[in-house]
């Protein structure tokens, strides 16, 4: 492999049911200062089935290209169609570096191009700096949350994929335009097949701006009404340590923590949790943590901006009160 | 139905220990087990071949140390346990080790499907798993939280998508990425672990895998990847104020604060 040969930055933007998802707008917004540092251009590739205007985006939050992929085998996340065309256009435009959302899809195609395209990848970064000979700084946490681990790629490209609501995108700008490349795909025979799709009832904490979070401090299910009035009073939801969803108190989709969600609210209110190193790798990098419990030991308190030792059952409804009287 | 499931053996994230000022991970602070994430992954082969029949092999790649994850393996259910084992693949990032643990795979040669776990609780990249089913040239589902058929031509499975929950069926041979939520596994009885304790575990060095892997595709040479450095990060940049009078003084101050940040009130 000649690494001289591989020049630009290349952001794969993931879509479901035709919209795009909004980390692809962080790459680019990411993409597009690294790439004024190196003065390389910035392009997106998407696969798709009649993507229409929505492709537009991908210019107005800093694409300077776009490859697009349209088929109605593309319309959901068909993986081996995927790899086996982004795999291609990797070989054949040579990006010199490859960033891609770490949702669930991006997790499970990126390793299977970077096998495909013989090159190293990096898990689920929280930062990306620009190293001393222009290659990728790629950071990301490992051991649970507990550390931070610089990586570097000697092959090319450098595959990355990044963390959702870390980078920030530029400011949408609907007079920025770009160039759309048509690309023909070519589609293999789906091995996999999807035979049926559910949604668990639009709960999505990862979007959520203020959490309220319970664990086995709160004693039974009924009580979690307390910390549904508390998220309420912050226009917030209400999320669960695990135990809290191994009891089946809570759906899964509720839960914090590295087993669960990842989350970065602006404001993390933790009531009746301990603060595990599995519940704090999924929401250590929230604005602001605010943290009730019993005991003045409790590792949360480490990790808290505020914190209040005291009874959850006293204290959850008095800063709910708090909370109404001043909103 | 013949399984093959790779555990990896991590430290005990309770107890290891971190030093935060020369930035290293004090390997030695904590005993190796099972990556808990694999644990799923054995009990669902195990349930399996309980259902019907077959082979369950368990491979791991890791150091001497780890063949006691390959024996505890043996003792929830796996009939065979093979240890990748010897300097040569040592340092290894997840393209050389999904590298040498497809060699071992086909080396292996008969087998239906490959069960991995969703992720390690150290290196915690999922990646090893969908690389080995590009090498082996097979499809894979990741995030399964479900199976809800098995047969010997294919299998149907539940892939969480964050919000989304997808069934998808696969032909076989494939592979899956299992979370959490798939089952709770099963602890080994006693007889099983003085079973397991006996049982012969079989090592294997990179000259075992000469047929099927190329030796400078192993281990840290074969590795694109390099870890610079590493930093633990402390806490400090929180505020750390913490009440303990009464709760109305506390929470009037909490509230006066997070009105200060733009969190509460005002700002909405
Ligand atoms: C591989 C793996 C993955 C995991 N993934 C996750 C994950 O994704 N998310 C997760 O949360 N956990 C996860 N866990 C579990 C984790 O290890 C802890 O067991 C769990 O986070 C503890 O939940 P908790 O804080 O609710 O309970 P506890 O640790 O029992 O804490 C309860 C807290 O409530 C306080 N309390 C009790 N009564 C009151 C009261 N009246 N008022 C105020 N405070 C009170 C107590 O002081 C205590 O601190 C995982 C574990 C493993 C091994
Ligand atoms: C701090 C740190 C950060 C790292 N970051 C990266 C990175 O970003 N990119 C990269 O390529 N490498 C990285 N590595 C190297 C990586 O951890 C090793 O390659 C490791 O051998 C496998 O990766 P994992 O632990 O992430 O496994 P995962 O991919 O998370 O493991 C998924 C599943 O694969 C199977 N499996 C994994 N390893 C083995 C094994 N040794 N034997 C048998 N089965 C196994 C298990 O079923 C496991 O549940 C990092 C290492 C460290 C210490």
């Amino acid at each position: 492999m000649n690494n001289e040969e591989y020049k630009g930055l290349m952001v794969f933007a993931e879509q479901r049911e035709g919209k795009i998802h909004p980390v692809a707008y962080e790459l680019l917004g990411k993409g597009t200062e690294i790439a004024q540092k190196l003065n390389i251009e910035v392009s997106a590739v998407v696969l798709g089935s009649d993507l229409g205007d929505e492709i537009n985006e991908l210019f107005y939050y800093g694409a300077e290209k776009v490859y697009s992929y349209n088929h109605p085998v593309l319309a959901d996340f068909d993986l081996l169609n995927y790899k086996h065309n982004v795999a291609r256009l990797i070989n054949e435009v040579k990006p010199e570096t490859l960033l891609i959302g770490a949702t669930h899809l991006g997790r499970s195609l990126a390793p299977r191009i970077a096998a495909a395209v013989n090159t190293g990848l990096t898990a689920d970064c929280t930062a990306l700096e620009v190293g001393d000979e222009g290659n990728l700084v790629q950071i990301r946490p490992a051991f649970s949350g507990n550390i931070l681990a610089h990586i570097r790629t000697t092959t090319r490209p450098q595959m990355a994929t990044v963390r959702y609501k870390v980078m920030q995108k530029l400011p949408r700008d609907p007079s920025r335009k770009g160039e759309i490349i048509e690309k023909e795909p070519e589609i293999i025979e789906s091995v996999l097949k999807i035979v049926s799709k559910e949604s668990s009832g639009g709960v999505n904490i990862a979007e959520a701006d203020v959490i309220v979070c319970g664990g086995r401090g709160v004693k039974s299910s009924t009580d979690f009404e307390l910390l549904q009035d508390l998220a309420d009073a912050f226009g917030g939801i209400v999320g669960c340590t695990r135990p809290i969803v191994d009891d089946g108190w809570m759906g899964k989709e509720h839960q914090v923590g590295f087993s669960g969600n990842t989350v970065k609210p602006k404001l993390y209110i933790a009531v009746g949790l301990s603060g595990s190193p599995q519940h704090l790798a999924g929401m250590r990098d929230s604005d602001v943590i605010v943290a009730i419990n019993a005991d003045p030991s409790a590792p949360i308190f480490k990790l808290a901006d505020y914190g209040v030792v005291g009874d959850l059952y006293e204290v959850v409804p008095k800063l709910a009160a708090e909370a109404r009287q001043r909103s | 139905m013949d399984i093959i499931v790779p555990v990896k053996q991590v430290p005990d994230m309770e107890r290891v220990k971190f030093d935060t000022e020369a930035g290293r991970i004090d390997r030695s602070s904590a005993s190796g087990e099972i990556n808990p994430f694999d644990l799923n992954a054995l009990e669902t082969a195990v349930q399996l071949k309980e259902k019907l029949g077959g082979t369950v092999t368990t491979i791991s790649m890791g150091p001497p140390q780890a063949e006691t994850s390959v024996r505890d393996s043996l003792a929830r259910g796996a009939d065979r346990g093979i240890l990748l084992v010897g300097k040569e693949f040592a340092g290894a990032d997840t393209w050389a080790t999904s590298y040498a643990l497809a060699a071992a795979i086909q080396k292996l040669g008969k087998w239906n499907i490959i069960i991995c776990g969703e992720k390690t609780v150290d290196g915690d990249t999922g990646q090893v798993g969908p690389e080995i089913a590009e090498w082996l040239d097979i499809p894979h589902v990741a995030y399964v939280s479900e199976i809800r058929d098995a047969s010997e031509s294919g299998i149907t499975v539940v892939c969480e998508m964050e919000a989304d929950h997808y069934g998808i069926e696969s032909p076989l041979p494939t592979l899956i990425t299992v979370t959490k939520d798939i089952n709770v596994p099963r602890l080994p009885s006693f007889a099983d672990k003085m079973k397991a304790r006996k049982a012969e575990i079989e090592q294997w060095g990179a000259s075992d895998l000469s047929e099927f892997a190329d030796p400078t595709n192993l281990g840290l040479k074969g590795s694109p990847t390099r870890l610079n450095k590493v930093v633990i990060p402390s806490e400090e940049g929180r505020k750390g104020e913490v009440f303990r009078g009464s709760p109305e003084d506390a929470t009037k101050k909490i509230a006066d604060a997070l009105q200060a940040l733009g969190v509460l009130g005002s700002a909405k």
